[in-house]
């Protein structure tokens, strides 16, 4: 069975997001224009996608399932970038991202679509185009959460890093820690969701598929499938953009080079 | 090391600069705050963009990776950074006849780097960066923090380093008289130029 959610049901949620922003706004941890931007985005977004799915599914163009996962895919890759506190100039912050992703979720969702789903065609939006999301979706968080740990630490701990490339420390060494923290900031979540899947949470695909009727163990190894790969895309990912963006950080006679990011306007985020 | 040559250097708004020392040789640079004299240092340690030739020996700054060079080409900045919980993390070594040799006892490898005044850690960050035994010693300040029995066990200690090793300084400090005990000639900093004293 069920159970429709009425307006009203969906207004009491939407009430708990305003009071959170109107706290933060409050304590001036100035994250509350972010959240109601977001709020409203997801609201459009997922009833605009919601009228559109079908026709999405019921469609077999190659073509159009590329088209659709390459806005997928610049999407995600813009928004890891407006997380970013300090940004790399020019097209490398997105162009990192992106690429990261494009390593990350497309390789794996392709790898996943050839040899575990084996659709016919091996493209069939009805799996191709949840998949890629779910995949984008975890690890783009990943990937945000990493590189922004890398490039704020490495700003604030500047001193350090150069006191490090004075006593003969090379470029690599002399980030490598903090590259380290970074990674670890960038795969929490993937693991926490991991460790407690089942004891704490319930995962909601796993769920929703039980509620519409799937056999529990059935789900129960689609979820597992996803959380791998979820995990592999996002531990990929983050190494890849960790590396990109050490790269970046250091010119050619390892030192560091900030003019290599956006300055910080007075009151961003 | 013979001969630690410097030529037409320019970087930011200053030069271009010429100097030469020769191996055990200590040479002094003043001037007022903002005149470049950390710059100057930074550009030897190849920490920042610049142009010109900087040799040591037959060796030019470019021809070898920018980590080995400053290995050779060491700068001691006038804040030293320390990012472990203690002293000897810090270190491969301690020798205790070194560290007597800066007044300090053996247990301070034991000491938490929260603890050390800033006079400290000037004479531990010197130790530090004698392990890599450089050829060419960039001092920024060094002895700023220091008292003066202190300062005065800090120059013997850098003099003796530059005679044992055959290796050569170049002392960035405010005190003239320190300068004129210490080296063996001095220059100012005017406008972005090296003035011999």
């Amino acid at each position: 069975m069920l159970i429709e959610l009425s307006a009203f049901d969906l207004s009491l949620a939407a009430v708990l997001v305003l009071l959170l922003g109107l706290l933060s706004g409050y304590m001036k941890l100035g994250i509350a224009s972010q959240l109601y931007i977001a709020a409203a985005r997801t609201t459009v977004q997922l009833l605009l996608i919601g009228l559109v799915l079908k026709a999405i599914f019921a469609s077999t163009s190659f073509l159009f399932v590329v088209l659709i996962s390459v806005v997928m895919v610049s999407v995600a890759g813009w928004e890891i970038l407006s997380r970013q506190k300090r940004k790399l100039k020019g097209w490398w912050g997105f162009g990192i991202s992106a690429g990261s992703l494009f390593v990350s979720s497309f390789l794996i969702t392709i790898l996943c679509l050839f040899t575990v789903i084996q659709a016919d065609p091996w493209y069939h939006p009805q799996y191709a185009i949840p998949l890629l999301g779910m995949l984008l979706g975890n690890t783009m968080t990943g990937i945000a959460l990493g590189m922004d740990r890398l490039v704020q630490t490495a700003w604030q701990q500047r001193p350090v890093i150069e006191q490090r490339l004075m006593l003969g420390d090379t470029a690599d060494q002399a980030i490598a820690e903090i590259r380290r923290d970074a990674m670890r900031s960038g795969m929490i979540p993937i693991i926490n969701s991991m460790a407690a899947a089942g004891l704490v949470s319930l995962p909601g695909m796993m769920t929703g598929q039980i509620l519409a009727g799937a056999a529990p163990v059935e789900a129960v190894k689609y979820q597992i499938l996803i959380m791998f790969m979820i995990t592999a895309g996002t531990g990929f990912g983050v190494i890849t953009v960790l590396w990109l963006i050490s790269k970046r950080l250091f010119d050619d006679r390892e030192r560091l080079c900030f003019k290599r990011l956006l300055k910080l306007e007075k009151d961003a985020h | 090391m013979n001969l630690f040559s410097v030529r037409q250097l320019q970087y930011f708004q200053c030069g271009p600069v010429d100097i030469e020392i020769k191996a055990a040789e200590c040479i002094g640079i003043s001037g007022e705050s903002g005149s470049g004299k950390s710059l100057l240092l930074r550009a030897l340690a190849d920490l920042d963009d610049h142009q010109g030739k900087i040799m040591l020996d037959d060796i030019e700054q470019h021809d070898i990776c920018a980590h080995q060079w400053r290995k050779k080409v060491a700068l001691l900045s006038a804040e030293t950074q320390w990012w472990f919980d203690t002293v000897a993390q810090h270190f491969t070594s301690l020798p205790s006849q070194q560290l007597e040799a800066l007044g300090f006892n053996q247990d301070v490898s034991d000491w938490s780097i929260s603890r050390l005044s800033s006079g400290e850690k000037q004479r531990l960050g010197l130790l530090r960066l004698l392990e890599n035994k450089p050829e060419v010693l960039l001092l920024d300040e060094p002895t700023a923090n220091l008292d003066k029995k202190n300062t005065q066990l800090f120059e013997k200690f850098v003099l003796n380093y530059l005679e044992n090793n055959s290796a050569c300084a170049i002392w960035v400090g405010h005190d003239v008289q320190q300068l004129q005990r210490i080296c063996h000639r001095r220059y100012d900093i005017d406008n972005g130029q090296l003035v011999s004293v």
